[in-house]
Formats: structure tokens, C-alpha cells, sequence
């Protein structure tokens, strides 16, 4: 079920679609791709309406989750198998060439490992010179070890073709390093599209603020370029008035000895090597905090600290469910 | 905003066939019934009270159960030898432990009879009747457990089995509380297959003279001519197929609650047999004797004396089966394929009924299945009535499931993605479909339809019953033959059939050899 999306990707771009799984990401691909048809809505390339075209008429690559390579082809044949005229075996060579894939051109995708059959897929789907690349979670079946330096060169790869590519994930880290935009899903809709950074750093909705890394979620009162909570008195990214939902990140807190500010009681420490994360219940208030220190804080369960405001909170607009422009 | 399939319209060349093969499989057992109710109220209370039922039924289900018993005898052991212990040779012993799958039951029945008795070249008294039909039907149909069994075995978690031992369990108990429950639905599955050719086998306990539901039904056809006691005794046997598949429905479903997870990658160690292996070899080379090299000896024996002047008989036979055989495989394909394709590409509860239809013309004993089309061909197409197309289109409906087999799975192979992703990459969906789905697919129906074939070649009660007149099959005149006591002359055509069929042993390892 999708619901009321509107998307724009620009010629060129990568945008990244993430979502936990189940929220329609795969779907969107595949109407955009004219596997499914929409009971409503059109699709438009560059300013074309293709809605009514079948897949094959559309020009847009596709990249599947499984990588779906045929299995009776060498991988020079299923990157050759979208190519037309005369010299398709030596633009099928080239395009596995982009892929450093030439040394293993006669092997059939049986006889490939996972991150080998991916960068076959990616050539098949790149070959024909589609104007759109669809990703489905590409690198969800690879190694974790495997996963970022293959990322990097995918990355590489459209950037070096110009392809404009959209992707679906449910790895925010994923999605986070490899877009230019991204955009974040939930139950059919589209919450927020933006840049990773623009979208981490002001997170619109207690949804998109939870999905992307951890936070607190705070209630508080607006006074402009401050709001009022039970942490004291936090400064607002945007100044606010009135009631309003506070996203404030792990790392815009830090623990001091209790002092006369807000007061807690660690009860939980998650030493992570780059960083150590706290989780305080404050004192007076029936409510847990995550704080993000550095890896030598000395802090311990039980003890006592005081907890010290040092970054921006992001008012939220809660409840009221987010359309896009 | 919801979706739907695109080109649903696309759908009809698929369903249109897959729906009228259905009625070919349904609507004679229906006219059966029309036809054994059409009997006068006083008529059939006598029937249905006649205490030759009883003894019918209890002879059919005591031969139902003994063969049973004896294939779990064989066939439990072998599988464990051939898979979980370190046997020199267990691969090879495996496949000719296969082979005798390869020998229909009348031709079972034929060397069982040649061979002992007055005249035969064993000298042991001549075995007739139960203990006869026991034998024979165990020994040819015991592999089908066998393979059953052994792909469970392959499959076993052995991590259940080490937890059990941990827990303080001996070996053998272990085995028993951890393995054998594991084991089960294989077993059953296994004994559904059995108990179906036990229970449709006509050639054997005809021939050996043992009074089952299905050798009562042919007399009554053929000689006595009560065609409504035969459509009654016919009914019979069909409930009491149905019973057998229900309750291995119901058993299977409450065992599959106790089951959590599926096997694990990893293979159990290889039982050390030590001493005891001289016992396995022996075992295992009983039904290699018995059901392999025993035929053939008598087969090939038997054959050298036969009169030179029937030759003309034996290629005349040979092109009869053929010309069965050939339409009825490409008939077959043509109606599985549909069927497998709605069935893998379109699951819904319709494209299950007309799967589980397809089975039951398998299922459905196939005398019962011929007598069936016997009354309602006479009634809806008497025009077709004993000719070649009809005796086809029957061995068709009844050998589709065969061929839905590997389609089904070659179909499995090629996922849905696939012609999705020739789609994207600019192909038609016709041109998807020769691209990608047929040099994926044409494996699975060629072997269908091998398969099919092979089966038409084999089969006796359909021809008999719906082949034209004085048209003679390798498998009538062994029929025939061996109901004479001409053994010499039936040998000829029984060693083709047994050399045809064991070409479906290779066909079948064949088909599933992967990319």
C-alpha cells in the first residue's frame, strides 16, 4: 500500500529511500519500474508520463534484491542481454570492464560469490544506458566486510556513468554515506526527503528522528530560541512557540558531576570502543535519557551525574502526518 | 492506492486448458457415481450387502498392510546403511537399490510365476495367491520408501541427535527419540506412494489370482459383465483411496506442529559398521537378487526361447505402445504446463484444487480411473468410444501428474524475478519468456514428458480396458501370455518394457541436474 507519495529525483542525483521493511519501499521500485501497476497516481520520466508503458518500454534499469542473474548466461551474456545490434558482446565487455569483472566474463552466476554476481547485476542494468537505475537493498546479501568498499565502488561507478539512481534500504548507515538525497518511509508514505545530513540534523517527525540513529524524544514548551524541559532549558534549531515534541540527540548531552543542574542515575553503560553510550533515569522525573560520551567517561552504573545540555534540539511536528514537496 | 497484477487477461491461455483438463479428471469419477446410483432401490441393497465386499475389503487392506510392513523392513535399513554409516560403495549400491522401480508389477508377477512351480527354473513350489502378490508388490515398490527415506536421512539435522546424546541418551536412544521422529514424514509420504500402487495394482494380483477390489472389478467387467456391481466394486476402491489420502493428510499435519526447524548444513558423522558390514552387504544385495538380477535372468533366459516367427508380433506391439505413448506424452506436457505455471506463478485456492486434481487422477487406481471413462465415454462421446485418441487422452489425464513433477520444479528455478528483470532490461513478455523461461524450463518438460511416456508404455489396465479392438501392446501380450502360461513367447515383450523403464531411473537423475 502506497500512499499519496510524491517524489522527484533529479538527473544525476543518488537518492536513497529508507524505510523499515515492509513499508512500501520495494513496491514504489517496482510501479516505477512498471512491474505493478498503480491503481492511481503516474509515473514521469524526465517529463514524460510512462505510466502506461510496459517495463521494457520504460529505459529503467533495475538492480534486484537477489540480483535475479539468468542462470543458463555466462555473466558476459546477462550483461549482453539488454544490448541490441552488432557489437553488443564488446559494449557487454566494456561495460563489465566498468565493473572489473572481465577476467570472470565467461563464468556463469553459479560459479560467482555475492559480491561478484552484485557487480554483474549492476553492469546488466547499466548497460543499455538506462536514464534511471532502481536499486533493491543491493547490498543487503553481502558480507558486512564486504559491504562498504563494494558501496564505495557502486557509488563510483554511477557517479563515473551520470546515472541517476534511486535506491531502497532499510540501512540507515547505508543510506546515509551512499545518497545525495535521501527520503524516509513509513507505513506507505514518504515522512521526509532531504539531504542525509539536512534530514539526521533536523529530523521532522518522532519517526524519522528514531529511525535515523538514536534520540530523545522530550516534551517541552517553545520560547523562541529556546524550549523549556525537564532537562532545564534547551536551544532550538528553529525557534519555537508553545507545546512541542524535542528531538535532542545522544551526543548534544554530557554527563557532569551532580550539581545543582538536572540530576540522574546511570543505569545502563554500552561501551561501543568509539564511544560510550549512557542511559540515565532522571531524578524527579520518571524518564530515561541517552547520553553519548566519550570512551574514557568514568561513570558507572548506579552512580550519580548531573546531565549538561551542550547541543540544539529539534522541534518535532508531531502527530500530524507528513506530506512532501 | 492499491495494485494489482498487470495483464491479468493474460492469464486466459493459461487457464482455459488447466481448467478443462480438471474436468477430465473429475468429471467421470462424478458420472461413476451417476452411474453405480442408477441401480433399482432392491438391486443395490443386495449389492452393497453382498458379503464378497467384506471379504474384498479385508483381502485388499491385508495385502495393503503386509506390503506395508515388508517395504518399512526394507527399505528403514537400507536407507540408514546408504547414508548414515561408512558402507564402501553406498552410492552405487543406492542407485541399483533404485532400480527395480524399473519393473511393473505384472511383469513381477510373470518371472514370479515362470520362474517357480512345475516347469519354472527354480525349484520351489509355485507362490500364488497372498503371499505371491505380497512379494511381488513389496519388491517393486519398496525404492519409492527407499528414496523417500534416504532424502530424509540426507536431510536430518544432526544436531538434534547430539543434543539428545548429551542429554544422557544412549545411541539408540537417541536415534529413536531425536532421529525417527524427524523421519516420519518422509515415512509417510513414502507409504502414501506405496499404499496408492498397492492398492491400484491390477496386473500382479490378477495374475497371481488374488481377489483385491481392483481383480474383482476387471472380472466383473470382463467376464461377468455386471457393469454396476463393477462401478459399485470401483467405488469402493475409490473411497478407500481417498481414506488412504486423507489420513496421511491428517497424520502429516499433526506430525509437522512437532517439527521446528528444517535441517541444518551440516552432515551427521558416518556410523563405524565394523563387523556388522558383511550383514549390511547382505541385506542389501537381497532385493538386488531378488527384484534385478532374478528378472532379468528370467527375462533374458526365457527370451532365448522364444519362437523366431512371433518377431513380427514383437515390433507390431512395440509400434502399438509407441503410438499410445508418443501423443500421450506431448498431451501430458501440454496440460502440465499450464497447470505448474498458474500453480507456481499464480497460487490461490483455485490453482490448488486444479493441482490437487491433477494428483488425483494419479492417485485414483487406474482401473477405476479407465471404467470411469469407460461409462462416460459411452454415454458423452460414444463416437470416441474405443479408439486411439480416447485410450491417449486418458493415459494422459491419468499420467499428467508425472509430468507435473519436474515442470513443476524446472518452473521453480526460474523465479518470477527473472522475467522481471528481462523485462526491465527491454524484453516483451513473449520475448521474456523464450529467452529466459524456456531454456530453463525445457529440461523439466522434456523430462515430463519422458516420463509420461514411459509410464503409457508400462500401463496395462487402461489399454485393456479403453484400447481399440485387437489392438495389442508389449503390455497386453505380456498380460496375455502369462495368463496362458506362455512364458516363452510373453519374454521378449516384457524385457522391452523393463529396459524402457529403466531409462525412467536415468530420466529422473537427469531432470534434476541444476545449472
Amino acid at each position: 500500500m502506497l500512499k499519496g507519495i510524491d517524489l522527484e529525483v533529479y538527473p544525476g542525483e543518488i537518492l536513497a529511500l529508507l524505510g523499515p521493511s515492509g513499508c512500501g519501499k520495494t513496491t514504489l521500485l517496482r510501479v516505477i519500474a512498471g512491474l505493478e501497476s498503480p491503481d492511481e497516481g503516474r509515473v514521469h520520466l524526465e517529463g514524460r508520463d510512462i505510466t502506461p508503458l510496459p517495463p521494457e518500454r520504460r529505459g529503467i534499469g533495475f538492480v534486484f534484491q537477489d540480483y535475479a542473474l539468468f542462470p543458463h548466461l555466462t555473466a558476459l551474456g546477462n550483461v549482453a542481454f539488454g544490448l541490441k545490434g552488432e557489437d553488443r558482446l564488446e559494449r557487454a565487455r566494456r561495460a563489465l570492464e566498468r565493473v572489473g569483472m572481465t577476467l570472470f566474463q565467461n563464468r556463469r552466476p553459479g560459479e560467482l560469490s555475492g559480491g561478484q554476481q552484485q557487480r554483474v547485476a549492476l553492469a546488466r542494468a547499466l548497460a543499455p544506458g538506462p536514464k534511471l537505475v532502481l536499486l533493491d537493498e543491493p547490498f543487503s546479501s553481502l558480507d558486512a566486510g564486504l559491504r562498504a568498499a563494494t558501496r564505495e565502488e557502486v557509488r563510483k561507478i554511477l557517479k563515473a556513468t551520470g546515472t541517476t539512481a534511486l535506491l531502497v534500504t532499510h540501512d540507515q548507515e547505508e543510506a546515509l554515506s551512499f545518497a545525495d538525497r535521501l527520503g524516509v518511509m513509513r507505513g506507505g508514505r514518504l515522512e521526509q526527503v532531504g539531504t542525509p545530513e539536512g534530514v539526521y540534523l533536523r529530523p521532522r517527525t518522532p519517526f524519522v528522528a528514531q529511525f535515523l540513529g538514536r534520540t530523545n524524544l522530550l516534551p517541552g514548551e517553545g520560547r523562541g530560541r529556546y524550549a523549556e524541559t525537564c532537562l532545564g532549558s534547551v536551544p532550538l534549531a528553529e525557534p519555537a512557540l508553545g507545546p512541542l515534541l524535542l528531538s535532542l540527540r545522544p551526543e548534544a548531552l554530557r554527563l557532569i558531576p551532580p550539581g545543582k543542574g538536572p540530576v540522574g542515575e546511570v543505569v545502563a553503560r554500552e561501551f561501543k570502543g568509539h564511544d560510550l553510550t549512557y542511559r540515565v533515569r532522571l531524578l524527579g522525573a520518571d524518564r530515561e535519557v541517552l547520553v553519548q560520551e566519550s570512551p574514557t567517561a568514568p561513570y558507572r552504573v548506579g552512580e550519580r551525574v548531573g546531565i549538561e545540555v551542550v547541543g540544539e534540539g529539534v522541534a518535532l511536528e508531531a502527530k500530524t502526518p507528513v506530506g512532501t514537496d | 492506492m492499491t495494485l494489482r497484477l498487470p495483464h491479468l487477461p493474460g492469464l486466459l491461455p493459461f487457464l482455459v486448458p488447466a481448467l478443462l483438463t480438471g474436468g477430465g479428471v473429475a468429471l467421470p469419477l462424478l458420472y461413476l457415481l451417476l452411474r453405480a446410483l442408477e441401480a433399482q432401490p432392491g438391486a443395490l441393497q443386495e449389492i452393497l450387502l453382498r458379503p464378497k465386499n467384506l471379504v474384498l475389503l479385508g483381502n485388499t487392506l491385508t495385502l495393503l498392510l503386509g506390503v506395508l510392513l515388508l517395504t518399512t523392513l526394507l527399505a528403514l535399513p537400507l536407507a540408514f546403511l546408504t547414508t548414515r554409516t561408512d558402507l564402501k560403495g553406498k552410492r552405487f549400491l543406492a542407485t541399483l537399490l533404485t532400480l527395480p522401480l524399473a519393473i511393473p508389477g505384472y511383469v513381477g508377477a510373470y518371472v514370479l510365476l515362470a520362474a517357480t512351480g512345475p516347469g519354472g527354473f527354480l525349484p520351489l513350489p509355485r507362490l500364488e495367491g497372498y503371499w505371491g502378490a505380497l512379494l511381488v508388490l513389496s519388491f517393486i515398490t519398496y525404492p519409492y520408501l527407499f528414496l523417500s527415506l534416504r532424502a530424509a536421512f540426507l536431510g536430518l539435522d544432526p544436531s538434534l541427535e547430539e543434543a539428545a546424546r548429551t542429554l544422557g541418551l544412549s545411541p539408540f536412544r537417541a536415534f529413536l527419540k531425536a532421529t525417527f521422529p524427524q523421519l516420519l514424514p518422509a515415512l509417510l509420504s513414502g507409504y502414501l506412494v506405496v499404499g496408492l500402487h498397492a492398492l491400484g495394482d491390477f496386473g500382479t494380483v490378477s495374475l497371481l489370482r488374488y481377489e483385491t477390489f481392483s481383480y474383482a472389478i476387471y472380472l466383473q467387467y470382463s467376464a461377468a459383465f455386471d457393469r454396476v456391481y463393477a462401478a459399485w466394486l470401483a467405488l469402493f476402491l475409490l473411497l478407500l483411496t481417498g481414506g488412504l489420502l486423507l489420513l496421511e493428510g491428517f497424520l502429516l499435519r499433526r506430525l509437522f506442529l512437532a517439527r521446528t526447524g528444517k535441517g541444518a548444513g551440516r552432515r551427521a558423522r558416518a556410523v563405524r559398521l565394523g563387523a556388522l558390514a558383511p550383514w549390511a552387504y547382505l541385506l542389501a544385495l537381497l532385493p538386488v537378487l531378488l527384484a534385478l538380477l532374478l528378472p532379468l535372468y528370467a527375462l533374458v533366459h526365457l527370451a532365448s526361447r522364444f519362437p523366431r516367427e512371433n518377431l513380427q508380433g514383437l515390433s507390431e506391439a512395440f509400434f502399438h505402445s509407441a503410438l499410445a505413448a508418443a501423443p500421450t506424452a506431448l498431451l501430458a506436457v501440454g496440460m502440465a504446463l499450464p497447470i505448474a505455471y498458474l500453480a507456481v506463478r499464480h497460487p490461490s485456492p483455485a490453482s490448488r484444487v486444479l493441482e490437487r486434481l491433477a494428483y488425483l487422477g494419479y492417485a485414483v487406481p487406474p482401473l477405476a480411473f479407465a471404467l470411469a471413462w469407460v461409462f462416460f465415454s459411452l454415454k458423452s462421446l460414444p463416437f470416441l468410444y474405443g479408439s486411439l485418441p480416447l485410450l491417449v487422452l486418458v493415459l494422459s489425464f491419468h499420467f499428467l501428474a508425472e509430468s507435473l513433477g519436474p515442470i513443476r520444479g524446472a518452473l521453480h528455478q526460474v523465479p518470477r524475478r527473472l522475467e522481471e528483470a528481462a523485462r526491465t532490461l527491454g524484453e516483451t513478455p513473449t520475448g521474456a519468456f523464450f529467452r529466459v523461461t524456456f531454456p530453463l524450463l525445457w529440461r523439466g518438460a522434456a523430462a515430463g514428458g519422458a516420463l509420461a511416456f514411459i509410464g503409457a508404455v508400462k500401463e496395462l489396465p487402461i489399454t485393456l480396458l479403453l484400447a481399440p479392438m485387437g489392438y495389442s501392446t508389449l503390455a497386453t501380450r505380456v498380460f496375455g501370455y502369462t495368463q496362458e502360461a506362455m512364458f516363452a513367447e510373453a519374454a521378449p515383450f516384457a524385457l522391452l518394457i523393463v529396459l524402457l523403464s529403466a531409462a525412467f531411473v536415468g530420466v529422473l537423475l537427469w531432470s534434476e541436474r541444476r545449472f
